[in-house]
């Protein structure tokens, strides 16, 4: 009975809504499709009002449309630095996900390996993998090891914890569903257990691959001959602030376009529970 | 249509018991040595308040749960683990997600590892019986909670089960529906003749349904009465609620319920 009513409610909420927005069609949906657009559009336009009102010289706060100018101009140094840090971030990343993987696989397979494996975790979670940049330079020298060794042990954590996550939180029914019609374990896994925890797995890799890119730039600061994080520090001690502005932006274009390649595979291989259509 | 004349299997328990160990040592007997032959192509329905072991009963026959003493045998077929002539209807759809329809009722064969491209056409078929032909593409968030269950049964069915075991299939839906069910399910066994355990808290479900309905009662899990239901068929949703057998059926079971005190006479 419950059931039927909660998806007539839904339905009736889900007309209410249209009805509401094509009331005022002219204004709703268009503003709701580009309202994140517009914000950005009118922040960016009142700082490029404001600095050259306030005084403000670009030594300390460049304008965004110089910003924009330098990229342009910088492209291919910007982009030499950029193809650095890029790879070590994919390389972190990817062994994130290689060692990540199979530990969320024996730690929800293997009570025992559960008990041994999460207090390590947890502990190891609780130091500030930042602070062992300076160690990892020490061990690994200036070159890109110490870096992606930094991206790799900042992203891990979130793939381990969501991969075992999706997994644990299972409808126990589904696997007796398979199991009723006679499916092995690995059946099961490929059939159930996997494609259900898809979601909370790509959600682990999209935290992740955020978190890859703040350690390989951290570990560029700490000591490195090329990147992004590098190029930031040469603009810093030479007071290029629309240098560094430049460099700024580009690090978070690459993080941005990393969660989108993330998003738009996820896309590909799963389908959303909500999604109708 | 398609002379699918399988044969239903048969059914037979002896002295089967159910303990549920708990922490606490105040272990659980579901199920009190329970004897019970089920006749091939019959239509049997439990009836049972909540917690009297009908659950558990299902899940043994289905092999998901092993037995503590006592045996099963499915056409002959000791029962330790699910038995490839049974299929199961569970009280939520389980219908997965990421899943089209018609991709959700061809899991079995997948998982069997039987050709697939050779059972769409009879996936197809058996979708349209439900009525929902033309659905296969859609996913199981674009339907309705009754329309997702018949897909769930059209799953169970694909597999040609001898031995249907469905678990309150039609608990979840709401009363028109669920009178829509009963009698898609009548036509479908009429076509069909396999044996089926039907599990359900409605009396008068298992008796429009049934062939036999059996009564059971909580702590320990026993069957209390064991019922033949002697109503012609096809029955029809008005006759036969009408009619007078059927209604000395439903008090009788009701009778037992009074007397354990699970229902309060009035
Ligand atoms: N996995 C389990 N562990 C312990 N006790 C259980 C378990 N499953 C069922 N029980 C107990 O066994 C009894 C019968 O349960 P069940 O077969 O689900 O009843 P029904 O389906 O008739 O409502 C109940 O008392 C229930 O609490
Ligand atoms: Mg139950």
């Amino acid at each position: 009975m419950a059931s039927t009513d909660v998806i007539g409610a839904a339905q009736a909420q889900k007309k209410q809504g249209k009805g509401m927005s094509s009331k005022k069609k002219s204004r709703g949906p268009w503003l709701e499709r580009y309202s994140a657009l517009i914000l950005a559009v009118v922040l960016l336009g009142a700082w490029q009002v404001l600095v050259p009102w306030s005084g403000l010289s670009e030594f300390v706060l460049p304008t965004p449309l110089a910003i924009a100018k330098r990229i342009v101009n910088e492209l291919p140094l910007l982009a030499s630095h950029a193809y650095v840090t890029l790879f070590e971030v994919v390389a972190g990343f990817a062994m994130g996900v290689l060692v990540g993987i199979p530990l969320a696989l024996a730690i929800f397979y293997s009570r025992a390996f559960e008990r041994a494996i999460y207090p390590i975790l947890v502990a190891l979670q609780t130091v500030p993998k930042v602070a062992l940049a300076p160690l990892l330079v020490l061990y690994l020298g200036y070159g890109w090891a110490p870096k992606i060794t930094l991206a790799f042990l900042i992203s891990f954590f979130p793939i381990v914890i969501s991969t075992v996550v999706g997994l644990q939180s299972l409808d126990k029914n589904l696997v007796n569903l398979v199991r009723s019609m006679g499916a092995s374990e690995w059946q099961t896994f490929f059939k159930v257990r996997l494609p259900a925890a898809l979601p909370n797995i790509f959600g682990g890799f999209k935290v992740a691959v955020s978190l890859a890119v703040i350690g390989a730039v951290i570990g560029e600061y700490v000591a490195a001959e090329r990147g992004l994080g590098y190029l930031q520090l040469q603009a810093n001690s030479l007071f290029d602030t629309t240098l560094n502005f430049a460099t700024v932006v580009t690090i978070s274009g690459l993080g941005v376009m990393l969660y989108f390649i993330i998003d738009t595979i996820e896309a590909r291989v799963t389908y959303k529970r909500d999604a109708a259509k | 249509m398609s002379a699918t004349t399988q044969m239903g299997a048969a059914v037979d328990i002896s002295r089967l018991s159910k303990i549920y160990k708990t922490r606490e040592d105040d272990d659980v007997l579901a199920l009190d040595k329970i004897d019970l032959k089920i006749e091939p192509g019959s239509f049997v329905a439990v009836v049972g308040p909540s917690g009297c072991g009908k659950s558990t009963l299902l899940s043994l026959l289905a092999g998901l749960t092993p037995a503590s003493t006592g045996s099963i045998a499915i056409d002959g077929d000791g029962v330790s683990k699910p038995h490839p002539k049974t299929g199961v209807v569970f009280q939520s759809d389980l219908l997965l997600y990421w899943r089209s329809v018609l991709d959700n009722i061809l899991l079995p064969i997948e998982i069997k590892r039987l050709d697939v491209a050779k059972y769409r056409p009879r996936a197809e078929e058996l979708l349209a019986q439900v009525g929902l032909e033309g659905f296969g593409n859609k996913f199981p968030s674009e339907l309705s909670g009754g329309m997702r269950q018949r897909v769930a049964i059209c799953r169970a069915l694909i597999q040609e089960p001898g031995l249907l075991l469905m678990d309150e299939p039609f608990g979840a839906l709401d009363a028109l529906t669920r009178e829509q069910m009963i009698m898609d399910l009548q036509s479908m066994w009429l076509r069909l003749r396999n044996t089926v355990l039907f599990i359900t808290h409605g009396i008068d479900e298992a008796v429009f349904l049934a062939d036999r309905v059996l009564v059971m009662s909580p702590r320990p899990g026993r069957v209390d009465l064991d019922l033949k239901i002697d109503l012609p068929r096809p029955r029809q949703w008005s006759k036969t609620h009408e009619d007078k057998d059927y209604h000395g059926y439903v008090r009788q079971i009701r009778a037992i319920f009074e007397a354990k005190g699970i229902l309060v006479a009035h």
